[in-house]
C-alpha cells in the first residue's frame, strides 16, 4: 500500500509539473510556431489574464466564468498591441523580441503603478484529499485536466476548422497563402491575440494559487521558454512532449533536492537537448517520420 | 632589419584602428575624439569627488555594451544573458577577495581570474549552443534562462551554510565588503575607493577595450564575423567555420561582461543577485539599441548617453524610470531600428564627405 502511495504522490508531483509547463509555454509556442515570433511580454500576458480573474471574481462572477473573462481581457490586450507594434516588424524577428521586450518592462512597471506592489487574490477552490499520509490539492488536479483539455482544443482548433487550414498555409508559404486569398495580416493578428488570451488563461487558471504581484508572470517566463526551445518550431507535435520530458525531468530532481534543483535539472536537460537535437523534439521527431 | 620586422606588424594591427567595420575616421573624427578624450581626462579636476565617482560608475557597465555590440552588432548573435557573466565576475571577485584579501595586488590577480572564469563560463555554454547551431531566438531565450536560474540561485543562498570560504553568499541582500581594487606601490598601497583614481583606472581599460574592438573588429578575423552576420550560409560556404568566430566573440563578450561586473563591485563594493534578474537583463540591450549596435562607438556613445538619462530618469521619478526606458526602446525599434547616435553619425559623416 505505501508504495502504491509513493508511485501516486510521484505521478502526482509529475502530472503537477507538466501542467504547469504546457498551460506556461501553449499561448508563447502558439506566437512562436505561427510567427516565428518570440514575445517577451509573455509574462505580462499572464500577469494581466490573473488580475483580470482576480477583479471578475471580485465583482461577483464565479471563478470559470472569471477565468474565461480574464483571458478574453488578455487576448484583447494582445490585439492592440499586435496592430500598434508587432505588425510594423515582421521579418525582423530579433527586433521584435527587443520591442516586446520594451513592451514588458512598460506593462509590468504600469500594473505597479496603478495598481501597487501587490493585489487581493483569490482562494483556493475544491480544498484538499488525503493519499496515505500526504494531502494533496484538488485544484491541482483541475489544472492538470485543464492543460490536457487545452492541448486537446488546440489540435482541434489547428486541424479541423477553417482558422487551422488558413493559419497553416500562412505558416508554410506566407506570400503564397496571401496570392491564394488567405489575409495573412488578419490571421497573424488573430494569433497574436490567441496567444495572449492563452497566456491570459494560464494566468487566471494559476491566479488561485499565487501571490497576486506586477512580476507573477517572471515565475512562468523560464519554463516557458525552455519548454518552447525545447519543443522546436512545430508547436502542435513538440509542445507537449516537451512538456512531458521536461516534467518528469523536473518532479524527478524537485523530489530528490528541491525546487531550484528542479529548476537546475530543468536547464541542463533544455542544453543537453539542443545540443543533441538543435531543431527540439518536433524537428527530430518530423525528421524520423520521413 | 629584426628591428623592423618587430614593429611591422604593430604598425599594421595599429592601422587596423581605421577600417571598413567601424565608423569613424580622418581628422573629421579623431579631433573631436581627442577633444572628449582630453575633457574626459581633466574631467576630474573640476568636479567633486562625488560626481567622478559616478561617472566612473557609468563607465564601469560599459563594458558589458562593448560585448554586447561586439556579439550582437558585429557577429549577429543576441545573447540576452550577459547579466549572468556580470554577476559571475562580481560574485567571483567577491569570493576570491574576501578569502585572500587585498595584500600584494591579490585583488588584480582576482580581477584577472574573475575575468578568466567568466570567459570559461561562457565558452562552456557557447560550446553547447553554438556547436549545436542555436540560431538568434533560441540562443536569446536560453542564455537569459541561464541569467534568470542564477538569479534564483543566489537569491536563495541566505542560509549560514552558504558559504565559499569565509565569503558569505547572504542570498537576496547579496554580498558585501569586499576590498576595492589595490595596487601594490612602493611606499603604501594605492587603494581605489570610488573616486577620481579608480576613474582613471577604469578610463584606461575603457580606451584600451574600445581601441582592442576597433582593431578587431577591422582585422581579417572581424571580417569574417560581419560576413557571417551578413550570410552565415554563404561564409560557411567559403570555408569559415561560423561556430568557431561566434562562439569566440561570445567569449570575448561575456569576458567582457564579467569585467563590468568586477569593476562594478569593486566600486561599490556589493553585489546582489538582482543584477542578473529579467529587467536588468533587458538594460544592456536598451543601451546598446539605442546606440546602434552594428558600430563600437555608437553602441558606446549611446551607452553612455542613456545611463546617464536613466539615473537622471530614476532619481526624479523613481517607478516611471523603466516605463520610460521601456517607451525609448519601442520607439527607438520603430523609428530608428539601427540606433539614433549611429543615424546622426552617419548624417554627420556624410555632410563631411560632401564637402
Amino acid at each position: 500500500m505505501d508504495i502504491g502511495n509513493a508511485l501516486f504522490g510521484f505521478l502526482y508531483q509529475i502530472g503537477d509539473a507538466a501542467a504547469f509547463l504546457v498551460l506556461a509555454s501553449t499561448g508563447l509556442a502558439v506566437v512562436f510556431g505561427m510567427m516565428g515570433v518570440i514575445n517577451m511580454a509573455h509574462g505580462e500576458f499572464i500577469m494581466f489574464g490573473a488580475y483580470g480573474t482576480a477583479m471578475a471574481v471580485r465583482a461577483g462572477l464565479p471563478l470559470p466564468a472569471a477565468i474565461i473573462l480574464g483571458s478574453l481581457a488578455a487576448g484583447v490586450i494582445g490585439m492592440i498591441v499586435e496592430r500598434l507594434v508587432i505588425c510594423r516588424l515582421y521579418g525582423r524577428p530579433l527586433d521584435t523580441i527587443v520591442a516586446t521586450w520594451g513592451i514588458s518592462l512598460i506593462f509590468s512597471q504600469g500594473i505597479l503603478i496603478l495598481l501597487g506592489s501587490s493585489f487581493p487574490g483569490v482562494s483556493t477552490p475544491f480544498g484538499s484529499f488525503t493519499v496515505g499520509t500526504y494531502s494533496y490539492s484538488w485544484y491541482r488536479l483541475v489544472l492538470m485536466a485543464a492543460a490536457l483539455l487545452l492541448l486537446f482544443a488546440l489540435w482541434f482548433l489547428v486541424n479541423r476548422t477553417q482558422f487551422g487550414i488558413l493559419a497553416r498555409a500562412t505558416i508554410q508559404v506566407p506570400h503564397m497563402a496571401e496570392a491564394l486569398g488567405v489575409k495573412t495580416r488578419t490571421i497573424y493578428s488573430l494569433t497574436f491575440g490567441l496567444g495572449a488570451a492563452l497566456a491570459g488563461l494560464t494566468g487566471g487558471l494559476y491566479a488561485p494559487t499565487m501571490t497576486m504581484v506586477p512580476t507573477m508572470g517572471s515565475t512562468f517566463i523560464l519554463e516557458a521558454f525552455v519548454t518552447v526551445v525545447v519543443g522546436g518550431a512545430d508547436i502542435f507535435i513538440g509542445t507537449a512532449p516537451a512538456a512531458g520530458v521536461l516534467g518528469i525531468t523536473k518532479a524527478l530532481f524537485t523530489s530528490w533536492q528541491g525546487q531550484l534543483t528542479g529548476q537546475i535539472a530543468l536547464l541542463v536537460a533544455v542544453i543537453l537537448v539542443i545540443r543533441l537535437l538543435p531543431k527540439g523534439l518536433s524537428g527530430w521527431m518530423l525528421k524520423e517520420r520521413t | 632589419m629584426t628591428n623592423k620586422k618587430m614593429t611591422m606588424p604593430l604598425v599594421q594591427c595599429l592601422s587596423r584602428v581605421n577600417g571598413p567595420q567601424t565608423l569613424g575616421r580622418g581628422l573629421g573624427f579623431w579631433i573631436p575624439f581627442a577633444a572628449v578624450l582630453v575633457i574626459a581626462f581633466v574631467f576630474p579636476m573640476f568636479s567633486d569627488d562625488y560626481t567622478t565617482g559616478n561617472v566612473a560608475y557609468f563607465f564601469t557597465w560599459l563594458f558589458m555594451a562593448a560585448g554586447l555590440c561586439l556579439m550582437w552588432g558585429y557577429s549577429g548573435t543576441l545573447s540576452f544573458g550577459q547579466t549572468a557573466f556580470f554577476g559571475i565576475g562580481g560574485y567571483a571577485y567577491g569570493i576570491l577577495t574576501i578569502n585572500f584579501g587585498a595584500d600584494n595586488g591579490i585583488t588584480l590577480y582576482a580581477l584577472g581570474a574573475s575575468i578568466l572564469f567568466g570567459a570559461i563560463a561562457a565558452a562552456l555554454l557557447g560550446y553547447f549552443l553554438f556547436y549545436g547551431r542555436i540560431n538568434g531566438v533560441f540562443l536569446g531565450i536560453v542564455t537569459l534562462a541561464v541569467s534568470i536560474l542564477l538569479e534564483r540561485f543566489m537569491a536563495q543562498t541566505a542560509g549560514p551554510q552558504w558559504h565559499i570560504g569565509q565569503a558569505r553568499l547572504n542570498g537576496f541582500n547579496g554580498m558585501n565588503g569586499m576590498p576595492a581594487l589595490t595596487i601594490p606601490w612602493p611606499g603604501g598601497d594605492i587603494v581605489l575607493l570610488a573616486g577620481p583614481g579608480f576613474y582613471y583606472v577604469v578610463l584606461c581599460l575603457l580606451l584600451f577595450v574600445y581601441f582592442g574592438i576597433r582593431i578587431l573588429v577591422n582585422s581579417r578575423w572581424g571580417n569574417v564575423l560581419v560576413a557571417i552576420r551578413e550570410n552565415p550560409e554563404r561564409a560557411e560556404m567559403l570555408g569559415y567555420d561560423v561556430r568557431k568566430f561566434q562562439l569566440g566573440a561570445f567569449v570575448i563578450g561575456s569576458a567582457l561582461a564579467s569585467l563590468s561586473g568586477v569593476l562594478y563591485t569593486c566600486w561599490g563594493q556589493y553585489i546582489t543577485p538582482s543584477s542578473m534578474s529579467l529587467t536588468s537583463a533587458a538594460l544592456p540591450i536598451v543601451w546598446v539599441a539605442i546606440g546602434g549596435r552594428s558600430d563600437i562607438t555608437a553602441s558606446l556613445v549611446g551607452a553612455f548617453l542613456t545611463l546617464i538619462l536613466f539615473q537622471t530618469l530614476t532619481v526624479n521619478g523613481a517607478q516611471y524610470a523603466l516605463i520610460i526606458m521601456g517607451v525609448l526602446l519601442l520607439v527607438n525599434v520603430l523609428t530608428a531600428p539601427e540606433g539614433v547616435v549611429l543615424q546622426l553619425l552617419k548624417v554627420r559623416f556624410k555632410i563631411g564627405r560632401r564637402k
